[in-house]
């Protein structure tokens, strides 16, 4: 057991780290330093870059675009994006759909949407929880009954409503879970379409959260025809899918090369910020003290992590332990963006959200949108499963209570 | 010892709560504070003629109804229950609470304006470099002729768009840091060289960075003593911090009800979340947690009239209490209201937003700790 990288894992950061720095878009990097709200194609055009040099999706398997890495160089991947601070690549369709598609997808399937989402060509967006139907997703009532249609060929006719829908309004297509047989077992009966959002009786309706953002959506869906073979594994047999892609979904949730990034800005702004004493924020034994415990939070988390991967190389898929990372990673995300609103003293109050790029900075720049980004990671805890509900399943999966 | 309400207060406060019950419901707040000008001029003019609130501190022959701390506290609750953004705490606690000790013509004069609805203000105290101590004073007032002339800057006045009057600290002696050579003035607000930049907050009032470039005021802008207006300094922002903490006791008994309601009602499981322990436990030691604060709220309220190291004491222990149960009680609404928590149409996420801006107003946790410490522990040993 050791920490040391070799001289090829070297090499390949330092690889890596030069590809980024010769070919990250520079209008995404002003549009994220400017804080600026991102059009689809922005979020698209670090991913079209990454996808022409074939590291677009390192962690599927070599045949539909993985990279074959090795779990030290995943890592260093993670770290170094993390360093330079690219814009994330979006999850709905590389991280979640892909594998359910690799995984339980007719071949036809897999040729069919796997390289659009590789790509970066074709945006996804999830169909999950509704309405009455958040932690408990199981009891979802969106309605598909199998109809003829008049062409002949057989369709799902597809009724209700899905909500928080992140980024919705950019999708081109969406994974569903909808309801087939209502008469059996509420996890008996649900089945796993993929969904073209142009059909026509969909409707995405933007939900406003508390920071002021657009990023969820209420979608409804009134009498939308789907083809049948759009659905993904067995009629009735989607929650095998649902729960594969949630695991998945849980383990890459941890965000630690992420937070390890948000710590050292937050060390930086606190090392700028004035204390009361006339001093800097990190002289101040109180301010000290807590990053210097969220930063041993974030140590223990990564290493867990690091375990955690071990155990998926050696064969293992993501388990119920990935709820660890859930609740840990969410917690110090939650942490970070606390004690940089902190941090910020006075000027985490301005909401300059609206008022228009000549209205020019208030107070540091590093506090500018502080508090939104507090209000807004609130979400960690809730989406994904709610932290209690992965409370839930390390108490039943993992301790057998 | 007696901790009830007394007949008129338990009258003041069912007048305010029927007020704003009736008027100040959430979409009504929800226009106003999008709207242009952020807040309801004739909310304010309601609080002097209909409710008259605005003098219910002010003692009788200042024209006020002669109330005290407590009457305070019972109306700034109900603004917390309400999310009353309308400038009562810089008009009325802050703005009155300096001017009534004054003793100058112009402030009674003020006081009467105060009382009536016509004069609001705004207290420049804050300055980016100095955080939360409010001794650390950069501004200047240089004296000029029979007055003085002040030059600065000021951070994040709350209120400040809505103000006629300022009021602001200045240094006229002594080094940055010093208590001593901090005074204090009234600013006119239209006053030439005072200019400032407005903008919302993320809790839905409004504030202004400030800039005073050779503001020249009079002799009678002078409120206490030149170079020795510290302890009146002290005073004042300890009643307007625990006027701020019984606001709190509002907001928090408004998350941790709002929250018990919706969790009975939202069904997962085929049972009421509200079933689920963990959740009773929780919303239990959210409700542990407003009791502590309400409570602590009292406890600031009755010192108010002590000796400046009790009072002192009393309003930083009630900061610390208050400024916890905001984040716990406030992060843990959201968490149990789940999605619906994050949106901006439920009201739950605005009390939230005003919860967490009240645990950094006049000192975050850290600050009130470090003061009850210099206060309390350090003198014994």
């Amino acid at each position: 057991m050791d920490l040391d990288f070799a001289p090829e894992d070297e090499t390949f950061r330092q690889e890596v780290r030069a590809f980024i720095a010769q070919n990250y878009p520079k209008a995404l990097r002003d549009k994220q330093d400017k804080g600026e709200e991102m059009t689809k194609e922005d979020y698209f055009s670090w991913h079209r870059i990454l996808a022409k040099k074939g590291w677009a999706t390192p962690s599927w398997p070599k045949e539909w675009g993985g990279t074959d890495w090795t779990p030290t160089q995943r890592y260093i991947w993670s770290e170094e994006n993390a360093r330079a601070d690219t814009l994330a690549i979006l999850p709905f369709g590389v991280s979640m759909l892909a594998p359910v598609l690799w995984t339980f997808g007719t071949e036809e399937q897999k040729a069919r949407f796997l390289p659009g989402i590789r790509d970066g060509q074709v945006w996804w967006c999830q169909g999950y929880s509704e309405p009455g139907a958040g932690s408990d997703l199981a009891s979802l009532k969106t309605r598909a009954e199998r109809i003829t249609g008049d062409d002949g060929k057989e369709y799902y006719l597809v009724n209700g409503q899905k909500t928080w829908t992140t980024l919705g309004q950019f999708a081109d297509w969406g994974f569903f879970l909808v309801r087939t047989d209502p008469d059996s077992k509420p996890q008996a009966g649900i089945s796993f379409l993929l969904i073209d959002m142009k059909t026509p009786g969909i409707t995405v309706r933007p939900i406003i959260t508390l920071e002021g953002g657009h990023e969820v959506n209420d979608v409804f869906l009134d009498n939308v025809k789907v083809p049948v073979e759009n659905r993904i594994f067995h009629e009735n047999q989607g929650w095998t899918c649902a729960k594969a892609l949630l695991a998945h979904e849980r383990s890459g949730i941890a965000g630690v090369a992420r937070s390890k990034r948000n710590l050292e800005r937050l060390r930086e702004v606190a090392r700028t910020e004035p204390a009361d004493d006339g001093g800097k924020l990190l002289s101040d034994p109180f301010f000290k003290r807590k990053v210097a415990e969220l930063e041993i939070d974030l140590t223990a988390l990564e290493f867990t992590e690091l375990r955690t991967l071990a155990g998926e190389s050696s064969g293992k898929g993501p388990g119920p332990e990935s709820s660890i990372l859930k609740i840990k990673g969410t917690e110090i995300q939650q942490r970070l963006t606390e004690l940089a609103l902190e941090a910020a003293g006075h000027y985490g109050a301005p909401n300059l959200r609206g008022l228009g790029h000549n209205f020019g900075p208030v107070g540091p720049e590093e506090a500018h949108g502080v508090a939104g980004a507090y209000f807004n990671t609130r979400k960690t805890s809730i989406y994904g499963g709610s932290n209690e509900i992965q409370r839930n399943i390390i108490a039943k999966m993992v301790l057998g209570l | 010892m007696d901790l009830s309400f007394t007949e008129e207060q338990t009258l003041l406060r069912d007048s305010v709560a029927a007020y704003l019950g009736d008027r100040y419901g959430f979409d009504a707040r929800r226009a106003a504070i999008a709207s242009p000008t952020g807040w309801r001029p004739e909310v304010w003019k309601a609080f002097a003629e209909e409710l008259g609130i605005l003098g219910a501190s002010f003692p009788e022959e200042m024209g006020g109804l002669g109330g005290g701390p407590i009457e305070t506290m019972v109306v700034m609750e109900e603004f917390g229950r309400a999310l009353v953004v309308e400038p009562y705490l810089g008009t009325v606690v802050i703005g009155g609470g300096f001017l009534k000790r004054a003793g100058t013509d112009r402030a009674r004069a003020l006081v009467e304006d105060i009382i009536a609805g016509q004069a609001t203000f705004a207290f420049a105290c804050h300055e980016h470099e100095a955080r939360y101590n409010l001794a650390r004073v950069a501004t200047t007032a240089k004296k000029s002729g029979s007055g003085y002339e002040i030059s600065g800057r000021k951070a994040v006045v709350i209120g400040a768009p809505w103000a006629s009057h300022l009021i602001v600290t200045a240094r006229t002696a002594g080094s940055q840091s010093e208590t001593a050579g901090v005074s204090l003035f009234l600013v006119d607000k239209a006053a030439r060289g005072v200019s400032t930049r407005d903008y919302p907050t993320v809790d839905g009032r409004r504030a202004s960075e400030i800039v005073f470039e050779n503001v020249t005021v009079g002799a009678d802008a002078l409120i206490g003593p030149a170079d020795g207006a510290w302890p009146l300094i002290q005073q004042v922002t300890d009643e307007a911090i625990a006027a701020l903490c019984a606001e709190a006791c509002g907001v928090l008994r408004k998350l941790h009800e709002g929250t018990v309601e919706y969790t009975r009602g939202r069904k997962q499981f085929g049972q009421p979340i509200s079933a689920f322990q963990v959740l009773q436990h929780r919303m239990v030691d959210m409700f542990i947690q407003v009791e502590q604060s309400v409570s602590m709220s009292f406890m600031a309220h009755i010192h108010l009239s002590d000796s400046a190291d009790e009072r002192a004491k009393a309003v930083s222990a009630a900061k610390v209490q208050i400024g916890r149960a905001c984040k716990f009680v406030g992060q843990n609404a959201i968490q149990l209201h789940g999605g619906m928590g994050m949106t901006d149409e439920m009201a739950i996420g605005h009390y939230f937003k005003r919860a967490t801006l009240i645990e950094g107003e006049f000192g975050s946790v850290d600050h009130h700790l470090a003061r009850y410490e210099s206060l309390s522990l350090d003198k014994v040993a």
